[in-house]
């Protein structure tokens, strides 16, 4: 064991910084040529393939395997970019297991899915490792455009702009581009700055122009937007969380899991971000999975994901759960939180009401139970700043209210990924969405 | 248990699996090999008349074809015949016989087309006391610009006249072995049966060019940027072969007139089938070049445990067995009818075999059926081609069911004759009008 590792409290440091290193090191190593022309010998290029129907972007699949087969990998990187210009992290963070590679007519047949992932990685790794942008942009149209937010649905569809021909500019809030591809998302499935680089490969195209620290509501706002454009795309995201709710003065020790998670991939050193001996996750999405894993691979002793509900209603899919379980991460069902303990202004633990579902819906036993804890981290979702918008804008359920090809009820505002209606918290489908309303502002601008 | 001994023209082994002549049998230190690992027999890598050793390419000798996984299916060489010493070769031949009394050994040949040439080296491999030999028309490649190989197999009379000059020279049985590279392999077997052969063997390998090399433009192998045409073998000819076995072993004239089977012969499965088309045994190279001597293991069990459950009991049981099903288009049932059938259970929704049919054939699968992804079989459209069964990537999802006689074609809308009627008897023929008249 190493000598800090049960250091009472939150403490950095707990193992070496070289076992943590090695612990965030890429989730799935990419193939090599003879691994990729071995993972792509098994596809079938299926008609009408089911993989492709799974996709959100609705890449073509066997048609990109196949050109890897032959040994075109660029040109496979082009199909793929075609649909997605962010196939090189979907390659690394969707969840193929529950899309394309479920999907893959070789589960039927073998149980045993074509490497769809892994296979889009080895193209999009080739043709972006060549530094070359694919793509040419259509003679200037001279119409500007409004990006708000250089997430995933921003960046795509100011890339599908920009290609069009229109000039882009992209307002970003934070310090820096990517969204949740940035900030969002556990470090071992984006290695070596990878978010940086795809940003860079996207604006690569030209005519985009990016300004930081322009968050609506603060800097900016909807409205003056759109008097100073053609047209407005709002792909911001949700910038709120949704609060534990139990009242009280918080404790030194609760914290939001997508803070801790942002705080981890913003990190030179890894070994430098405090992590509880005994921490407790609330929730049961992807990012608890990714909060509570990268707890334990920085040496928590012991990490708990309490889940209020079922196995069978998380968000995290199966993949991420095996993930968690093989990381030493304890997964609890039906326990919700109840009361947070502390002694001196500091986290102690927390109490814990099993739950049930009752005619349908979720209640309390009354029976409780208390976990130990020097951290407790929320991540029980994320909301959308309402109050920036102005109000302006119709909602349905929290979130921007978008038709299919992303109008708002707004005219000239069109919106995409999380922060609307049709989000789902992938950064596939926000891609969809910010390259699908790229399509229809352009056919409206030059309609 | 099956009973695999052969016997092939007199020459006895104790299962039908010969290595043929070529890389694998150039020295005793391989045939020992091979006859430890199990082969029933070798011929040993063609010798040449005595003089300065052949001279061989110092680059590339071979190219190749793949399939998936990269599964070598064809292979192409452009090696000569032996390029050691005469002396040296008969040397071992004759310690390696007395080595394995009990196996094959027989000894190709290739020498100019002259009577003195084999009257000269006829004695010389005899005493080695090897069993036989086998002369070598077919080698497409190097020996046949200065007039041998091929050059001779091309011509039925030079095949006739050398197979002759050979019987008249030794009492050793003779193997013709045929090149393929011809337009009907019948002549030169013809000619091999006049000329007194024992046996013809086939196919020798095809001229062929595997490949281009598409940055320097140099087909494979690549010598210093040229390429020649090899000789292609392994997986890919097996249907050549198998073809001009038949065509031999069907023609009247050279009827009974024993044949050694060589053309991509990987798997039990294939032997048999060499076996069912008139072949007395077979001749293997390529794939104990992929993968090894060890595989004779899997051809002995294979073809015996095949046997086994079908209750044949030597190989004579099998041997022409489909000969006489096969025959020409002509006389095929044009009554016989069959429909395309896909089991659902084992479909795995590829949906391979509809598109092959959509853009390509009949229009005669479906790919949505109430709004579903559903693969189905549309009776009116097909004709029964088995192209889908063909591209079908799961073994026996789809199989051909023959309609039985009185059911209706849904394509035709006639009623499926019970009787056997050909094209010979066919209304459309117009040499049957003609008879009519």
């Amino acid at each position: 064991m190493e000598p800090k590792q049960l250091a009472e409290g939150i403490a950095a440091g707990r193992i070496s910084r070289k076992k943590i290193a090695e612990n965030f090191s890429d989730l799935h190593p990419p193939l090599d040529a003879h691994e990729a022309a071995v993972a792509a010998d098994r596809c079938y290029f299926c008609y009408d393939a089911p993989c492709m129907t799974a996709c959100p972007t609705s890449i073509d699949i066997p048609l990109f395997i196949r050109q890897i087969s032959t040994g075109d990998a660029n040109g496979a990187a082009k199909t793929i970019f075609d649909q997605n210009i962010l196939g090189g992290m979907c390659a690394r963070v969707c969840p193929t297991e529950t899309l394309c590679e479920q999907a893959c007519v070789r589960m039927e047949a073998e149980g045993k899915p074509v490497e769809i992932g892994l296979l889009q990685r080895f193209a999009t790794d080739s043709l972006m490792d060549g530094k070359k942008h694919p793509y040419k942009r259509a003679k200037a149209t001279g119409k500007h455009v409004a990006v708000a937010g250089a997430g995933p649905a921003g960046l795509a569809c100011a890339h599908r702009l920009a290609l069009k021909g229109h000039k882009v500019s992209v307002y970003e809030a934070r310090r820096k581009p990517g969204g949740l591809n940035e900030y969002g998302i556990a470090a071992y499935k984006t290695v070596d700055d990878f978010a940086r680089r795809e940003v860079d490969f996207v604006l690569a195209i030209g005519g985009i122009d990016v300004k930081y620290g322009a968050d609506i509501g603060g800097a900016i706002t909807l409205d003056g937007l759109r008097e100073g454009h053609d047209a407005v795309f709002v792909g911001m995201g949700l910038g709120g969380v949704n609060a534990l709710g139990l009242g009280g003065a918080r404790p030194e020790g609760v914290e939001d899991a997508v803070d801790f998670i942002a705080a981890l991939r913003q990190a030179k050193d890894k070994s430098k971000i405090a992590v509880g001996r005994r921490v407790v996750v609330i929730g049961g999405g992807m990012t608890a999975v990714d909060c509570a894993v990268q707890a334990k691979l920085l040496g928590a002793e012991e990490v708990t994901i309490c889940y209020r509900r079922g196995q069978e209603h998380m968000n995290a899919s199966a993949f991420e759960q095996e993930l968690a379980a093989a990381s030493g991460v304890t997964i609890r069902h039906w326990l919700a939180p109840h009361r947070l303990k502390s002694k001196g202004g500091r986290l102690t633990g927390v109490e814990l009401e099993y739950t049930t579902l009752s005619k349908g819906k979720l209640a309390g036993t009354g029976e409780t139970i208390t976990l130990a804890a020097d951290q407790v981290f929320s991540a029980i979702g994320q909301t959308l700043d309402t109050v920036a918008l102005g109000e302006r804008l119709e909602l349905r359920k929290g979130r921007i209210r978008t038709k299919a090809d992303g109008r708002t009820s707004l005219k000239g505002v069109w919106a995409g990924g999380d922060c609307t209606d049709r989000g789902d918290d992938l950064t596939v489908t926000a891609v969809a969405q910010g390259r699908d309303a790229a399509e229809s502002i352009h056919a409206a601008l030059m309609g | 248990m099956a009973d695999i001994r052969n016997n092939f023209v007199g020459i006895k082994s104790p299962n039908p699996f010969w290595l043929a002549s070529a890389p694998p049998t150039d020295k005793a230190y391989n045939v020992e090999r091979a006859f430890k690992a199990g082969w029933g027999g070798v011929v040993w890598k063609t010798l040449g008349e005595e003089g300065p050793p052949i001279v061989n390419v110092n680059g590339p000798r071979y190219g190749a074809i793949w399939g998936a996984d990269r599964r070598l299916l064809g292979l192409n060489n452009i090696e000569l015949i032996t390029d050691r010493d005469l002396y040296l070769n008969l040397r071992e031949i004759k310690q390696v016989k007395k080595n394995w009394p009990d196996r094959a050994l027989i000894v190709s040949l290739m020498v100019p087309c002259e009577e003195q040439a084999w009257k000269k080296i006829l004695p010389l491999v005899e005493e080695t006391e090897a069993d036989g030999i086998e002369l070598n028309f077919g080698c497409p490649h190097g020996m046949s610009e200065r007039g041998m190989g091929s050059a001779v197999g091309q011509v039925p009379e030079y095949i006739e006249m050398v197979a002759r000059w050979c019987k008249a020279s030794t009492r050793m049985p003779v193997i013709v072995k045929l090149t393929p590279n011809i337009t009907d392999i019948r002549y030169p077997a013809r000619a091999a049966k006049a000329g007194g052969a024992d046996a013809v063997s086939l196919i020798n390998t095809i001229s062929s060019i595997t490949s281009v090399d598409l940055d320097t433009f140099s087909p494979e192998p690549s010598i210093d940027g040229k390429g020649s045409h090899g000789g292609y073998c392994g997986p890919a000819v097996k249907p050549i072969a198998l073809n001009m076995v038949a065509e031999i072993a069907r023609d009247s004239e050279t009827a009974g007139l024993p044949i050694s089977g060589i053309g991509g012969v990987t798997t039990w499965r294939d032997a048999a089938e060499f076996l069912a088309l008139g072949a007395g045994n077979v001749q293997v190279c390529t794939a104990a070049m992929t993968y090894g001597f060890k595989i004779v293991e899997e051809l002995k069990e294979g073809l015996s445990n095949w046997m086994d459950s079908k209750g044949h009991r030597t190989l004579d049981d099998i041997t022409g067995r489909a000969t006489p099903n096969v025959t020409d288009w002509q006389y095929l049932n044009l009554n016989y009818v069959t429909k395309a059938k896909i089991d659902q259970e084992a479909c795995i929704q590829c949906g391979r075999c509809h598109i092959a049919c959509e853009d390509t054939s009949h229009q005669a699968i479906t790919s949505m059926v109430d709004g579903r992804r559903h693969f189905e079989v549309i009776e009116e459209e097909c004709v029964g081609c088995n192209l889908c069964v063909n591209v079908c990537p799961v073994e026996g999802c789809i199989t051909m069911v023959p309609l039985k006689a009185g059911a209706r074609d849904r394509r035709t809308g006639r009623k499926v004759e019970k009787t056997y009627a050909n094209w010979t008897q066919h209304p459309n023929n117009p040499s049957v009008r003609t008879a009519a008249e």
